[in-house]
């Protein structure tokens, strides 16, 4: 292809994410663009996945059935988001080997929240309140997102996840209504869960490596300032319902904004989750190539099954 | 009496942004061609961006009749929706 072809597609390409038409996978586009929606698209992937452990250490620990079969449903849920979301990114001509070979060799990025051990059960409601209420908030904004085959996937992963939420909420209820020693745990879960979980939105939009080239694209929809503060917005109100405090001492509701202020997130730690050096990163990453691993024997399994049915048509054919 | 032309299943997809959904069928020699008859039968009235064709033996599909023990059992796991979760009327969620 020549280079006039390529302006022209480029200019395409452009017009059409300009007027709000979505990218489908047999459409020409900009390698960058491609190489940018694998990265975001992958990452989302392996956050769904990586992000079954810190809530899986609790399943055998559930306090009583009910909370444990809704336990199973919620780590399920997400194994199947994962699945959505590779499947998308494979229409990319990506292969599902290669993306979990970048996770394991540490080229992928997930969500650094999942670096953090989930000590008590309070964290299990923490984490389906604000971590899973912070997905929703980024989840929402990309149904709108250029690439047709992700906007879709989360539509479907939008509809599913809105027990995931609920449920965190009601444990955090049932605690915090509870015994002082369950409101202490509460509080506690509160008090860890809530500075990792604005990390989860990135840097300040000018700190942000992908965000402005991602905008343009419309790859991402709101900045990553935006959909926290929208974040903080509606959790605020949920925590004071709980009787439960933010660890912040610089929240505070500006009437001139309409929205809440709030404090600084220590930069430094993000910074350093990121990189690998938070409390659980190898330990998920190990965890991860260890199951990979150990599941091989049901794929050489189905392998070899569907190589026995395969055999008796071929030899048929021979035959004939 | 020659040999039956072979089955497609036609999708069309009607807009940027939204899934191919099954239209119908038809019966072509090949896929290019199938391609073709769809365009000309289904999309007559610009009812499509893009049209997938797929041949019908080339799907399995599960049968209705073995439904219960298919899909069994969903009835028993009313938490997986959200409505399960009586959230307080004062609490925005």
């Amino acid at each position: 292809m020549n280079v006039a072809d390529d302006a022209s597609n480029e200019a395409r390409f452009d017009a059409r994410v300009a007027a709000e038409e979505r990218v489908e996978p047999k459409d020409w586009m900009p390698d960058a663009y491609r190489r940018n929606v694998i990265r975001q698209m992958s990452q989302h992937a392996h956050s769904e996945v990586i992000g079954m452990q810190p809530e899986g250490n609790w399943i055998s620990r559930a306090p009583t059935l009910r909370r444990k079969a809704i336990l199973l449903a919620k780590v399920q849920d997400e194994a199947g988001h994962g699945l959505y979301l590779y499947s998308a990114t494979e229409t990319l001509g990506v292969t599902r080997e290669e993306l979990v070979d970048a996770l394991h060799a540490g080229r992928a990025k997930y969500a650094s929240i999942f670096n953090y051990p989930s000590l008590t059960w309070a964290d299990v409601g923490a984490i389906g309140w604000l971590v899973d209420g912070a997905a929703i908030v980024n989840q929402i904004s990309l149904q709108r997102t250029s690439y047709g085959p992700y906007a879709r996937a989360m539509v479907r992963i939008c509809k599913e996840e809105s027990f995931h939420m609920r449920q965190g909420f009601e444990i955090m209820l049932a605690l915090a209504r509870g015994s002082a020693a369950q409101r202490a745990m509460a509080q506690d879960a509160l008090n860890r869960w809530w500075w990792p979980t604005l990390m989860m939105f990135g840097p300040h939009d000018a700190e942000s490596a992908h965000s402005a080239q991602s905008m343009q694209w419309k790859l991402k929809r709101q900045s990553n300032d935006e959909l926290r503060q929208k974040f903080v917005d509606q959790t605020v109100p949920q925590a004071e319902y709980l009787g439960l405090a933010i660890p912040d001492r610089q929240l505070k509701w500006n009437a001139a904004t309409q929205h809440y202020d709030f404090g600084e997130i220590d930069w430094a730690e993000f910074k350093r989750v990121i990189a690998g050096d938070g409390p659980c990163n190898a330990e998920r990453l190990a965890h991860h190539a260890h199951a990979h691993e150990d599941g091989e024997w049901v794929r050489g399994a189905l392998r070899a099954y569907r190589a026995k049915h395969a055999r008796p048509a071929v030899q048929a054919e021979v035959n004939g | 009496m020659s040999e039956p032309m072979p089955l497609f299943e036609v999708f069309v997809r009607s807009k940027r942004g939204l899934d191919h959904r099954h239209v119908g069928s038809l019966h072509a020699e090949d896929a290019q061609q199938a391609l073709e008859y769809a365009r000309d039968a289904y999309t007559r009235r610009g009812e499509g961006v893009s049209i997938w064709v797929v041949r019908s033996s080339d799907i399995v599909a599960s049968q209705e009749s073995d439904n219960a023990s298919f899909y069994d059992p969903q009835d028993d796991k009313p938490y997986r929706h959200a409505t399960f979760y009586r959230v307080p009327d004062d609490v925005n969620m």
